[in-house]
Formats: structure tokens, sequence, C-alpha cells
């Protein structure tokens, strides 16, 4: 087997590389050169095409070096599109898997995730917001959005616009939403505070 | 005889043979193999060949011009086109690549009015052109649709309004827009001419009275594939109206009212006798399954790559099916389902088995080594396979293939890239050294699993009658497909993706790319300077590069070769290079 090719001029990413393969065989050494020399997917691309659960399948939050998923490669495992929409094992719990959304608030360093299913309803979730990011948010008028606060829950729907939360109903949202974004300050006041 | 006078009758007899006895007898030629050999004979061979021609399958649709097809073959009254590379099917290959019907239908329109069969794969066909065909040709019988894009439901409405003589109409896993069901009723009452029908894969609802009349009135219907949208209970309703069918794709299998529905189905597939291929079969569960069973005994072909079936399902659905030749199953079955495969179906020849859940890693799914060796030691006639599993050994393909030896098509895909012997933690070198010093039949060879370029060199040094090869993620150099081109003599399609081998290795191919129908090599170490020397040393070969947003200047992303008498394309988008 050839000795691994020299990458003098490649940032030195084995710090950081992420590896596919069993971690400690002979091998890795190489896998990692290949993987990192041609480490240019870019993300976004990769979870439209594949199909896949979304970026919310990305490596575990633990800090180990885990290994990419093969949500990350595009067009692995060879399988057709079709096939990947008609499977539906209805043999696992009849209560179908969590419905899991980013949220991030403006000014706040980190993201969390939720899963909407425990929710019954807007009330359920905008206290839970509150709860988790210390905040409180106004009160909710068809006309007029959100009053009385300065943040503002928006979600991005299925193609990609930005909405106010609690304008469609409950199940309608929670099949639409695919991620959450409490608006802060001048921004929020554009998007419906009834100015 | 005196051999002088015995040379000089026989001479004449071949000179003298008159060409229209010649083209009744070529006109039985079915083979588009025979029917090329034929033609390289001599001149009137030649002539007769393709005046005597009515099917003409093109394997690339970029390698002939619709011109010359239609100035060679005036008689044509069928023909299959396949269009775009095969990883377009896993998203390989960015959309408005290519491949668009359009410019052959007019072609036909002008040369070939009457056209009557039109078998398509990878092509992007619109609604635009599925109107202009349905209103050209006026004898128009069968369209088969298989992997394509660009068009929507509104072009199978046209074909369904406007096509009278239609027999066939198949729909199979295309990149479609799906609007709505209504095409279906755009058949008119008085159409009954439909002989195959399969939609399994649209996924609007058609209305059901509508295409229970069609059934009805449509007497020599015998394929019926329908969508998953068909409820159990309707089900028998189509089946007692279509007493001829051959092949069934059923809808939905879940029983919404057990009692008072089961007769009836079980009713219904009594009536069944006919039946040699069984598809569908979605959301089925145990207690709906056993209606089928008097379906069975002639099955050849069973489809259960939809149905989430479980191990001791599999089984005792398999005790009914005697005469199983064909079988495609989900890894739901487990390894288990396989041993009941191995002991119920010793007429198999081909085994498909697809994963449930590509990628989920964590938890343990699916089907490993040892239900393939359940198999081969139940099934000693498997020439076809494709696998998908997560774990694999040398030791275990070796068995396998001793038990079988007639492979013809193996496929293994572990799913996890570079994943080496689980047991050894060794590459899988050895096993695909069994697999081509065992197989000598073999023809077609998909590879994965963590290997070096030994895997090639035994590829190059005994696979004899391989023509097509799939690579992914293997290998260690240039040498590995070096060995490849210069070893396997009948190779045509050579597809590698993610795979380190540069310039060396492309142009060591220079000889060998004429002989073969394309070369795709995705995500490998080939350079733009490399393929600009290959199409330089190559006049006679179209050598494309599509290049990926945002990727380094000098590299080829994806490198397209295939041998052409067309010249380079004159449709190709931006991001197409022709060199």
């Amino acid at each position: 087997m050839e000795s691994k090719v020299a990458y003098d001029n490649d940032l030195n990413l084995k710090a950081t590389e992420l590896r596919l393969g069993l971690p400690g065989t002979d091998y890795s050494e190489e896998q990692a050169l290949f993987s990192a020399r041609n480490n240019k997917r870019p993300l976004p691309e990769l979870n439209e095409k594949c199909g896949s659960k979304g970026s919310s399948d990305a490596p575990h939050a633990g800090n180990e070096t885990a290994p990419p998923t093969k949500a990350q490669i595009v067009g692995w495992p060879p399988i057709r599109s079709y096939r990947k929409n008609n499977l539906q094992p209805k043999k696992t719990e009849p209560e179908a898997a969590g419905i899991y959304v980013k949220v991030s608030m403006d000014g706040a360093p980190y993201l969390r995730k939720i899963d909407l299913r425990i929710y019954k309803g807007y009330p359920e979730l905008l206290q839970a917001l509150e709860n988790m990011f210390k905040f409180t948010i106004g009160e909710y008028s068809e006309r007029e959005g959100y009053k009385g606060s300065e943040y503002v829950p928006t979600y991005e729907d299925k193609d990609g616009d930005w909405m106010l939360v609690g304008d469609v109903p409950w199940d309608m949202f929670m099949s639409s939403c695919k991620r959450l974004r409490i608006m802060k300050g001048s921004e929020a006041r554009g998007l419906g505070c009834g100015i | 005889m005196d051999p002088e006078r015995k040379k000089v009758v026989e001479h004449v007899a071949v000179s003298t043979f008159p060409d229209e006895v010649l083209e009744r007898v070529l006109v039985q030629l079915k083979s588009h193999k025979d029917r090329s050999s034929v033609s390289l004979v001599c001149h009137s061979w030649y002539d007769a060949e393709r005046f005597s021609r009515t099917h003409v399958f093109i394997a690339n649709c970029y390698s002939v011009t619709p011109e010359i097809v239609s100035r060679r073959f005036p008689n044509i009254r069928s023909v299959s086109l396949k269009g775009k590379p095969r990883f377009s099917d896993f998203n390989l290959v960015p959309p408005n690549w290519g491949a668009n019907i359009r410019s052959w239908l007019v072609m036909f329109a002008a040369k070939y009015p009457f056209l009557e069969e039109l078998r398509l794969k990878r092509m992007t066909v619109t609604d635009e052109s599925l109107e202009f065909l349905a209103l050209s040709f006026p004898n128009f019988k069968a369209l088969s649709l298989l992997s394509c894009d660009g068009f929507s439901t509104d072009g199978l409405a046209a074909i369904a309004t406007h096509c009278k003589n239609l027999a066939e109409l198949d729909i199979q896993e295309n990149d479609l827009n799906d609007k709505s069901g209504s095409w279906l009723s755009c058949f008119p009452e008085n159409f009954s001419s439909l002989e195959v029908l399969n939609f399994a894969n649209l996924s609007n609802d058609v209305n059901f009275e509508a295409l229970e009349r069609l059934v009805s009135r449509c007497k020599s219907l015998k394929v019926l594939k329908v969508n998953r949208n068909i409820t159990l209970e309707q089900l028998p309703r189509l089946l007692i109206r279509a007493p001829l069918l051959t092949e069934l794709g059923t809808g939905s299998f879940l029983q919404e009212h057990p009692a008072c529905q089961y007769s009836e189905l079980e009713n219904a597939f009594n009536k069944c006798m006919n039946l040699n291929t069984l598809s569908g079969l979605s959301e089925v569960t145990a207690l709906s399954l056993p209606a089928l069973y008097p379906a069975c005994a002639n099955l050849t072909f069973m489809n259960l790559s939809c149905a989430a079936l479980q191990s001791g399902e599999l089984a005792k659905l398999l005790v009914h099916c005697p005469c199983l030749r064909r079988l495609w199953v989900l890894d739901t079955v487990e390894d288990k389902g396989l041993e009941a495969v191995g002991s119920n179906c010793p007429l198999l020849e081909e085994l498909r088995v697809f994963p449930t859940d590509p990628f989920d890693e964590d938890t343990f799914h699916g089907v490993t080594e040892s239900g393939f060796i359940a198999v081969s030691y139940g099934c000693r006639r498997l020439s076809y396979v494709l696998y998908f599993c997560r774990q694999m050994t040398n030791a275990a393909v070796a068995t396998i293939v001793q038990n079988c030896p007639d492979f013809t098509h193996f496929r293994l895909c572990i799913m996890n890239p570079w994943q080496p012997d689980y047991q050894t933690n060794e590459p899988m070198d050895e096993a695909f050294c069994a697999v081509v010093k065992s197989c000598t039949k073999l023809q077609r060879l998909a590879v994965s699993g963590l290997l070096t370029d030994l895997t090639f060199e035994y590829i190059g040094k005994y696979a004899k009658n391989l023509e097509t090869l799939s690579v992914a993620f293997a290998g260690s150099s240039d040498w590995g497909m070096q060995c490849v081109l210069g070893g396997c003599p009948k190779l045509r399609k050579l597809e590698i993706r993610d795979c380190p081998f540069g310039n060396a290795a492309l142009l060591s191919g220079l000889d060998k790319y004429e002989s073969m129908r394309s070369l795709w090599m995705s995500d490998c170490k080939v350079t733009m300077n490399g393929c600009r020397v290959l199409a330089k040393e190559m006049p006679r070969l179209n050598v494309e590069v599509i290049k990926v947003d945002g990727s380094n200047e000098s590299q080829a992303d994806k490198v397209y070769v295939y041998r052409s008498v067309a010249g380079p394309r004159t449709d190709a988008p931006p991001f197409v290079l022709t060199l």
C-alpha cells in the first residue's frame, strides 16, 4: 500500500478531522487524509439532495471525533430518491418520532432544540420558549401580531419564508415549521408589532 | 463433388441471394447485437439489415444524432433511449444537465410517423414533449418512462386523452411533478386498448370509479400496478374485473375493517390464477398477508421492497411461493427472513435486499453476512444479487461464491464507506478476489468496503467477462484503475466516485475508451489538464467536465467520457465543459 502522500500545504486538519470508518484501524490516517483532501461538500446542498433528516442529524453533541453521518455524503448509499420517499416502516411504535427544530434567539450565544410534538398548541410552545430563553413574548392578535414586547417569535416554513408564529393552525405549523427564531428589536417590529 | 466446382457454386449462391428474401429472414432477428454483426458482413447485408429493422436501442442519446439514426434506419416503429449517466439517480448530476427527448421527437415526427413504442430511461421529458408525442403519432401504442424527469401529470393527461391505441403506459420511478391524479380520468369512455398500466410511484389519488371503469373495459389488461392510495378495500373490485392479469402491483395492504373485507379479498385472490409477478404491498401486516397465499402458486417475481415485513411473516409467505425466481425485500426481514428464503426458494436466481434506514448508523437494523450466507446455501442458482448491509467479512463472501459460482451480477453495498472486514479488520480485497475468481460469467460488479489496489488487480486479472463496474470510496492509487483498464477486455461501463485515481489512471485508458460506452469519474484526483490531454489525444471521444460551484479551478470535479459519432454536444448547459 502506498505510503501517505504529504499534504504540506494543507491545513493541519488532523486535529479536528472527521473520519469515517472504525476508530483505531491501521488505515485511519490514509482515510483521514483522503477525506480531508476531498472535504469540499457544502452542507445545505447535501441535506436537500439526500432527502435525509436534515441538519438535526449532524454529528453527535458529544465532543469525540464522531464520524460524519452518511447524510453528509451526496448520493450515498446509492438509493434512488423515490425509494427513500416510499419507505414507511409501520412496525415501530405507533407514535411517530419527534419533530425537532432548532430555536435561535437574537443575541443569544447558542441555539436550542425542541421537539414540537410535546406541545399541544401555541400557548404551551410560547411558554416553553419564554422559560428557555428567559424573556417575555407579547400578546398575540391576528391583526397586530405580538404586542407589548420587543421579542417576536418567528419560524421558517417549508418554502423558506419567515412567518409569524401563531397565524396558521397548530397542525399546519407543526408540519411546515423548519426552524424557529425569536427576533428582537427593530427587525421584530417590521414583522407586525403593529407600528 | 469436384472441389473446384463446389467453390464456384458456393460463390454464386451467396452473391445472387435476393435482398427481399434476406430482409424477410432478417426481420426475425430481434437481438441488437446479432443485427450489429449482420450489418458488418457486407454492403448488401448492411442494407438488408437496416431496412428490415423496426426497433432501435440507443444506449447513450449523445453517442449519435437523430439525423444519423433516421438516415440509417428508415422503418423504425419502436425506440429505446437512455440519457443521463447512471449516477444521476443518486443526485450526482446537477439538474438541467440535458438528455432532452425533444430533438428526438421532432425527428421521429418527421421520419417515423408510424412510431408505436417509446421507452426512455434517465431522459428529460417535458409536458410539451408528451403532448407533442400524443398528437404526432396516430399508431402510438406504448410509452415507458423510467427514472425520467421534467414532466408533470399534465403530460400524462395529454397521453391519456389523445393516444387512442395506447396499450402500455408504464410510469416508473420518475422525478415528476405529481399535481393531481386527474390524468387517469382523461382516458375516453370508449377507450379499451390498455394492456399495461403502471402508476405505482405516483402519489396523488386517482378517481377510483374512473379506474374501475377503465379496468373493466380494457379486456386485455395483463399488467396493473396501482399506487399506494388504492386501498385494500378497493383492490378486489379491480381484481375481479381483470381476470387476465399476470402482473399485479397492489396499493396499500393495510386492513381497515378486518372481518368483512377479508373474505372478499380472499375470493378475489383465489381467482388470480395467472399471476407471475406481485409488487406493492405497502403497509402490509400479518393480518392481511394470508389473503395473498392462493395467488402465489405461480409467482416467479415478488417485489416486497415497499413492504416492511418481519422475518416470520416473510417465512410464512414464502412457503406458498415455490416457483420464485426473483425476490426483492427490505432488510426488515433480517437474517432470519433470509434463512427462510434459503429454505423455501430453491429456484431463486435473483435477490435484492434494500435498506430501510440507510442513514441511521446508530441502531442496529437490517441484514448481515449471515443472511447472505444462508441464502447461498439454499439457492444455488443465484445469479443476480444486490445486497445492502452494514457488515461483511471476506470469509463470508468466499463461502457465498463457492456455493453460487454462477453470479452474473454481484452488487454488494457495505453502507459505511471504507469499512473493513469487521472480524479481521482487513480490507475486503479477498472478498472480491473470490468473486472474480469463482464467478467466471460475471458481467456486472459493484464493490464496497475498504479496498486497496489489490482488489482492482484481481478484477483486471480474472474478470474477463466484466462489462459494468461501479466503484466508490475504494483503491489506493492510480495503479488500481490502470489494472482494470488494462485487464477487462469486455468492459463497457466504468463508473467511479470518491477514489484516489488521477490523471495517470485516466490516461492509461486512452486506447480503451472507444470500445467502451462510457466512463464516469467524480470526486477523484483527475485535473482539468488531464482531461484536456485525453480530449486532445482522442478526438472521437466526448470528454465532458461538470464543474461544481466553489471547487478548485484545476480540479475536474465530475468527468464523463463517452464515444460518440455525433461530435461534441450542442445543447450543453454552462456547467458542462466539453474539452
